[in-house]
């Protein structure tokens, strides 16, 4: 029979299509942040929602690095927030960032962590302690998406005890030499350079350790076997070995020493991007519970009518909502250049346990579902685990808020 | 196991050619179109509600973005730009204050000016292409502009009549539903999407040519664009000063949510499924 439609049928370019997630309603927040950050949270969101979310899952299976992805970031200037437009980056503030980095990882958490290694924990320290020449060299190639960079503090031995570097630097001639492992190093199987911890003077401690920029792949440098981690499958993860790694002496970033205080400073940032990564999980785990809520039906009516399933709705928004408005507040601190590392802290905290609290939730509003890999909530489960262990764990957290609180009431 | 069920395509409700494709997304009729370059695209998940007084639909409180057919317009006029076609990319959009949001999307995208005609209250929930396309012709002639690109319909009213409404009081010609446009010297060679395939015109300027789907693909704004969209100019006009009347010439009677989708009923054998068939008149 006749149909009613004049078109054959012909498939709409990708961005047409609608992605078969629920979007959730604009969230009230949008209508008070400035317009700018507005835009440019639309326009990350967008692009979570068509390129990222449609692949996460397969991105997570097959342990792949979102090369085509990366790219499409560094054009679009996400990989270099606040990098200033001199140095390729996009000038923006360090808020935009957050927004950035939490609407990239409600799409996919990987990915999330990859824009904010780059831009909070390589071009961070580069930016705020590099010499003009290291900054057009390090800094511009990494910020078009090209290449990416990782930043190299762990060691087997060492996590939060990072003054205890056990990796060695000394001077030969007009060379450093490096020798030592570094463990646990994000994006390092794509990354073109790192940011690596040595010590220069043992007898210093702390004080002993400096920080030095190495290229990747590099003569003395190479990567241990790929980590096969529960969540963020699809950054890698390996160890760093260097062995007689011979760098200039032009590569030492900052001062002799100034190693530790490059890494504590450099990872207050990176705890806010790392605050966003866990709210954009935390947000995926919501928009798949809520959706859930809706449709699944029980006892002759939709779950969501059911108090125990809203009084965990209730729950999951609050957390996700104190986070978000705690990193949003440490990151305008950092922005307006007041002190912002108990705020960090706090952020970083509160995002990560509310993203493990939230995606445990969200598995539980999905029952059967939630556990098998048809649903997403499953992923997210995995992917914010390790929100509360890198870039600080959530015991360090608590010390860092401690230690600022004493000061505060001190005698 | 519960599988979580197909959302209802909302898109089809707004469509009014009563296609049947409740539940599943069905290609050819979505997305929906408005040529109200207003820009109202009613996001599909959102459950879309008819307003008590049967006048039209609810439009408060849901969110309003760049028709999809406008974006790709949009996209266009930029990539001409970019090679050095065109001098100059004026965004325009006619509605209440929300449109200027929409004029800034373009200019992330990479227009140099928007033009904001302010048409709203009552005057706004009337205004479709004929007023519409009355104040492109006279901001045409005021800019002195020599293409005019939009989407080739809105994806809420469907109408597809912008463009080509525009075209006839300009007296320009028109490369509708374009899939491929080229600048050649001074003449414009359209590539056509129509029934039986694909039909190339060439077409002086100035001209007005309408984007569908295939055209490109919109790139997303990039963050430094949008830093410098903050500081491109978006002019003000009222209808008034282009010397438009935005008076109506239609009258809504009643707008009316389609037919609550029946239960089918289950048949044994292929003998009965052509019976029930016939009963239903449908063969």
């Amino acid at each position: 029979s006749p149909s009613s439609c004049l078109r054959p049928p012909s498939p709409p370019p990708a961005r047409a299509l609608m992605p078969r997630t629920r979007e959730l309603p604009p969230l009230p927040q949008l209508a008070e942040l400035p317009e700018l950050h507005q835009m440019m949270r639309q326009t990350c969101r967008d692009y979570a929602q068509k390129e990222l979310a449609p692949i996460a899952a397969q991105l997570d299976k097959d342990h792949k690095f979102p090369a085509k992805q990366v790219q499409e970031l560094g054009a679009m200037g996400v990989m270099a927030v606040e990098v200033p437009e001199s140095l390729g980056g996009a000038g923006m503030d360090y808020l935009a960032y957050c927004l950035a980095v939490e609407e990239l990882s409600r799409g996919c958490a990987s990915t999330g962590v990859i824009v904010s290694v780059n831009n909070s924990l390589y071009l961070g320290p580069i930016l705020k302690f590099g010499t003009e020449e290291q900054k057009k060299q390090w800094i511009t190639p990494f910020t078009t998406g090209e290449k990416v960079g990782c930043f190299a503090l762990s060691e087997p031995g060492n996590g939060s005890d990072a003054g205890a570097a056990s990796t060695l630097a000394h001077q030969e001639g007009d060379e450093w030499v490096l020798n030592g492992t570094k463990a646990w190093i994000t994006n390092c199987w794509d990354a073109s350079a790192t940011v690596v911890f040595a010590t220069t003077d043992k007898s210093l401690k702390h004080k002993g350790i400096s920080a030095f920029l190495v290229p990747m792949p590099h003569p003395g440098l190479s990567l241990g076997k790929k980590e096969d981690k529960l969540g963020i499958r699809a950054s890698s993860t390996a160890n760093i070995i260097l062995e007689d790694c011979r760098i200039p002496l032009g590569n030492m970033l900052g001062d002799r020493g100034m190693g530790f205080k490059i890494a504590m400073q450099t990872l207050d940032s990176g705890r806010l991007g790392i605050a966003a990564q866990a709210l954009g999980i935390a947000q995926a785990a919501l928009d798949c519970a809520a959706d859930y809520a809706h449709k699944r039906t029980a006892f002759g009516a939709p779950i969501g009518k059911l108090q125990a399933i809203q009084f965990k709705l209730a729950d999951m928004a609050l957390a996700i909502e104190s986070a978000r408005l705690l990193t949003w507040r440490a990151a305008m601190l950092r922005d307006a250049k007041k002190p912002f590392t108990k705020e960090a802290a706090m952020a970083k905290l509160g995002a990560s346990e509310a993203a493990t609290f939230v995606s445990h939730q969200a598995i539980q509003v999905l029952g059967g579902m939630g556990y098998v890999t048809d649903m997403p909530a499953e992923r997210h489960y995995r992917d914010a685990r390790i929100t509360e262990i890198y870039e600080g764990t959530s015991e360090i957290q608590r010390l860092v808020i401690a230690n600022k609180i004493l000061k505060e009431y001190q005698q | 196991m519960h599988r979580s069920s197909e959302v209802k395509h909302v898109a089809s409700y707004l469509n009014t050619r009563g296609c049947e494709c409740f539940g599943q997304p069905c290609e050819s009729h979505c997305p929906v179109l408005t040529d109200r370059t207003i820009h109202v695209q009613l996001k599909t998940f959102i459950k879309i509600r008819v307003k008590p007084d049967r006048t039209g639909v609810v439009t408060d409180g849901v969110k309003h973005s760049m028709n999809p057919f406008c974006e790709i317009a949009v996209e266009e006029a930029i990539k001409l730009k970019e090679k050095k076609l065109v001098k100059e990319v004026v965004a325009v959009s006619c509605g209440p204050q929300q449109v200027q949001e929409t004029i800034r999307t373009a200019l992330a995208m990479g227009a140099d000016r928007g033009i904001h005609v302010e048409v709203s209250g009552k005057d706004y929930e009337t205004l479709g292409p004929l007023q519409v396309s009355k104040i492109f012709a006279a901001l045409a002639k005021k800019e002195q502009a020599d293409l005019i690109i939009l989407g080739k319909q809105a994806i809420d009213d469907d109408c597809n009549q912008t463009g080509q409404i525009t075209a006839a009081l300009l007296d320009w010609p028109q490369g509708t539903f374009a899939s491929e446009m080229t600048l050649e010297a001074d003449k414009l060679k359209v590539v056509r999407e129509v029934d039986g395939g694909l039909e190339t015109i060439k077409i002086n300027l100035p001209a007005v040519v309408t984007a569908d789907l295939r055209l490109n693909t919109p790139r997303y704004a990039t963050l430094p664009n949008i830093m410098k969209a903050k500081k491109k100019k978006i002019a003000n006009v009222k209808p008034a000063d282009l010397g438009v009347d935005v008076c109506s010439r239609l009258e809504v009677l009643k707008v009316d949510e389609p037919p609550q989708r029946q239960a089918g009923v289950k048949v044994e054998t292929v003998d009965d499924l052509v019976g029930k068939l016939k009963e239903a008149g449908r063969v």
